[in-house]
């Protein structure tokens, strides 16, 4: 066993994962393309099979501002789990993606209906999406405003006279 | 008189090439004016001097013979002094100090490298040794991080560890308007690392924020901690375990470190009163 590419699927249960495979549509989208815009409604997910997607955000003036970019396995989108279902970023593909697409409306009647099932997608979109990429961006938030001083680049002369 | 040992009397080099990296980042390539350091191994680091400004702790980023490579970015007196040297001047140079990459214990194993910003210029022997010496390692990856896409260090060499074989994968923090790369933090890159975790070994280098991120991620998906070794900055002074400025609770990490294990370094890092 490797450890590349469990991704959002290889963490659910195989009994939770076949359910939710069985109402995956399989898509495909070319480099360049605009999957959802900020603010929009956010009624379908995707999980990445190959390629790769950046999140972004626009500002007036300055254009799109990458965030992250997602890759093989990475769950696209976890907006449409919680209230108000509005995309939180846009997203743009880097390169041509594949990837298993499903409908909000249908995964959220279905967490509905099964207890065991809605728990187990809540808490792999949780840990997987959530937790993952709150903890990298804490990381990053970190790296990027450490204090002035630090000893962190000493061997290469960053903190040194 | 006594004669000095080469860890506290610095020995003159001349610096015989110099090229810049970054906008604030300079290689310099150094060689002995008469005798010579004893040997140097990848991941250990020596004290710079800059005549008349004062010294500081450089990584190794290039071991050839008696020929030194350091990576040094202006930010300070000394380093903006280094930095500005061109081929011809000459430098002090005291060491080698402290330990290595000892990439002799992960033969056989899954190497994969992971660097943040600077971090990647003492990894760069450590790759150049992995790729000389192929049938002793299982597959090699180098996973690397950096705030922009300008602050990339070793372009040239990543073109040729991708030719010898090594998986390399990019992330920046802020990407500018031509980068199609990766963005975000180096550890959103593990999952495009494929190794054994049984039978891998890992090497960080870089802020430690990122260090503890990274190193607490491998541990999860079942990498042994002692096969995780980490480089650790504090202000190295001495480089030989004197004066304590570089003092991580029992560690004195110009003597003990700067590369220790991820099971030394753990109970440590959280520790405030350090």
């Amino acid at each position: 066993m490797t450890a590349k590419g469990p991704g959002f699927l290889g963490d659910l249960p195989p009994g939770h994962r076949e359910r939710l495979l069985t109402v995956a549509r399989e898509v495909s989208f070319p480099a360049g393309m605009r999957i959802f815009e900020e603010g929009g409604v956010a009624d379908r997910f995707w999980i990445l099979r190959s390629g790769r997607v950046a999140l972004d955000t626009h500002e007036p003036g300055r254009g799109a501002m990458v965030v992250e970019t997602l890759g093989e396995g990475d769950l696209l989108g976890w907006s449409w789990l919680f209230e108000p279902y509005r995309w939180h970023l846009g997203a743009q593909t880097r390169d041509a993606v594949a990837a298993y697409e499903f409908d909000a409306d249908q995964i959220r009647s279905a967490i509905d209906e099964d207890p065991a099932f809605g728990l187990a997608v809540t808490r792999c979109v949780a840990a997987v999406a959530i937790g993952r990429r709150l903890r990298a961006a804490r990381t990053r938030l970190l790296d990027m405003y450490a204090p002035p001083g630090t000893a962190r680049q000493a061997r290469s002369g960053g903190a040194a006279p | 008189m006594t004669a000095l040992h080469a860890d506290m009397a610095p020995v003159p080099y001349r610096v015989v090439r110099r090229r810049d990296e970054t906008a604030d980042t300079a290689e310099i390539v150094l060689e002995p004016v008469s005798s010579a350091l004893p040997p140097c191994r990848p991941g250990q680091f020596a004290m710079v001097y800059a005549f008349g400004v004062g010294d500081i702790p450089l990584s190794l980023s290039g071991i050839d013979g008696h020929r030194l490579t350091h990576t040094v970015r202006a930010v300070g007196a000394v380093s903006r002094a280094l930095y500005g040297l061109r081929p011809g001047a000459t430098v002090g140079v005291r060491g080698p100090f402290g330990t290595g990459w000892d990439l002799d214990t992960a033969t056989g194993r899954d190497l994969v490298i992971v660097a943040g910003g600077l971090g990647l210029a003492p990894l760069r022997p450590l790759v150049a040794a992995a790729l000389g010496a192929p049938p002793s390692f299982g597959r090699l990856t180098v996973l690397i991080g950096t705030r922009t896409p300008g602050d990339l260090l070793c372009t040239r060499d990543i073109d040729a560890w991708r030719a010898n074989g090594a998986d390399v994968h990019i992330t920046v923090d802020r990407p500018d308007t031509d980068w199609t790369g990766d963005v975000g933090v180096v550890t959103t890159l593990l999952d495009r690392a494929e190794f054994v975790p049984g039978n891998a070994a890992a090497f960080l280098c870089g802020p430690e924020v990122m260090i503890r991120a990274t190193a607490r991620e491998f541990a999860h998906r079942g990498l042994a901690p002692d096969r995780i070794r980490v480089s650790l900055e504090r202000t190295m002074h001495c480089g030989t375990g004197h004066c304590g400025h570089c003092q991580l609770g029992p560690l004195l990490l110009c003597r003990d470190g700067p590369v220790v294990a991820w099971t030394r370094a753990e109970p440590l890092l959280p520790v405030r009163e350090l």
